[in-house]
């Protein structure tokens, strides 16, 4: 059994209205400081079998193929 | 002309588009379930509204891999009209059959109000019962209809006179990249759209602004 975690976030530079209103609600808590925050998706995926180069090629085809929209997010895929 | 609705679990504007089709053209539609590897032979193919999946992963995202995708982008490729309407927009950007993405509106609520547009190309096989500039009334309703596309994209969209409608006289509800509500693929034959023309057909939804572009989908008016 191989673990792996990919996490996907927004690319620079596309607007994340989300992050934005988070940003203001740690401000409304008095959290001073914060320049930026941008929010994303973590996937924790657990895979059957043991073989390691298969499991991140294959991680890496099911971002392409669903997990990221690739025209607004970037994905990154670590085997834990 | 014959038209073909796509039926998807979690749409809920279908009945909607397959009565506006059939009060417009005399004949109803076919229905294609989302497991159907072929389409049959129509004209005109339509992603209505609602939200397939729940939503679920991104807008349109599994609903875009489901296997009526790659009948329709068959179809598309062989030059078949296809429109996507609200989720089906976001459907079709999923299913790359239109370039960009529609994200979170900028407001990160849900609108549920009638915006103005502008046709902003008339000479479309979508478009061509409206006046190049018209302003028309429509019915938005959507979480994630903020479009967006990297700059050359956009660059391209713009230089190929290929957004179809723009949110007019600041109504743009959503946040949208150069107030972008509709656009179309590079060959003209696939068209996304927000707003919801299919609400706004006859007398009895308060006005018929989005009745011209099924008529010009449908091939009733010259285009």
């Amino acid at each position: 059994m191989i673990k792996a975690r990919v996490i996907v976030t927004l690319k620079n530079g596309v607007l994340d209205p989300q992050g934005k209103a988070i940003e203001g609600a740690l401000s409304a808590l008095s959290f001073d400081g914060v320049d930026q925050v941008r929010q994303g998706k973590v996937f924790d995926i657990a895979v059957e079998h043991d073989d390691k180069a298969k499991a991140e090629a294959d991680l890496n085809a099911m971002c392409e193929k669903l997990l990221a929209n690739t025209v607004i997010e970037n994905y990154t895929v670590e085997l834990v | 002309m014959k038209a073909a609705v796509i039926l998807l679990p979690g749409l809920n504007r279908d009945r909607d588009m397959i009565a506006a089709i059939t009060r417009i053209s005399g004949q109803p539609p076919v229905t294609v379930w989302q497991t159907d590897t072929t389409i049959p032979d129509v004209d005109l193919i339509i992603v209505p509204g609602g939200f397939s999946y729940g939503d679920y992963l991104r807008c349109g995202a599994i609903a875009a891999r489901m296997p009526f995708m790659k009948a329709l982008q068959e179809k598309a490729a062989q030059g078949v009209k296809v429109m996507g309407v609200c989720n089906g927009f976001q459907i079709l950007l999923e299913g790359g059959l239109l370039p960009g993405a529609l994200m979170r509106n900028a407001s990160l609520k849900f609108v549920c109000r009638e915006v103005e547009l502008e046709v902003s190309n008339a000479s479309t096989a979508f478009t061509g019962g409206y006046a190049q500039g018209q302003i028309i009334r429509c019915p938005v309703a959507h979480h994630d209809g903020n479009y967006f596309a990297d700059e050359a994209t956009l660059k391209r969209l713009q230089d190929d006179n290929r957004i179809a409608f723009r949110y007019a006289n600041g109504t743009n509800p959503n946040g949208s990249i150069d107030d972008i509500a509709g656009i179309l693929n590079a060959e003209g034959n696939v068209l996304g759209m927000m707003p919801h023309p299919e609400n706004l057909i006859e007398q009895a939804h308060g006005g018929d602004d989005g009745r011209a572009l099924f008529e010009s989908a449908l091939g009733l008016v010259a285009a």
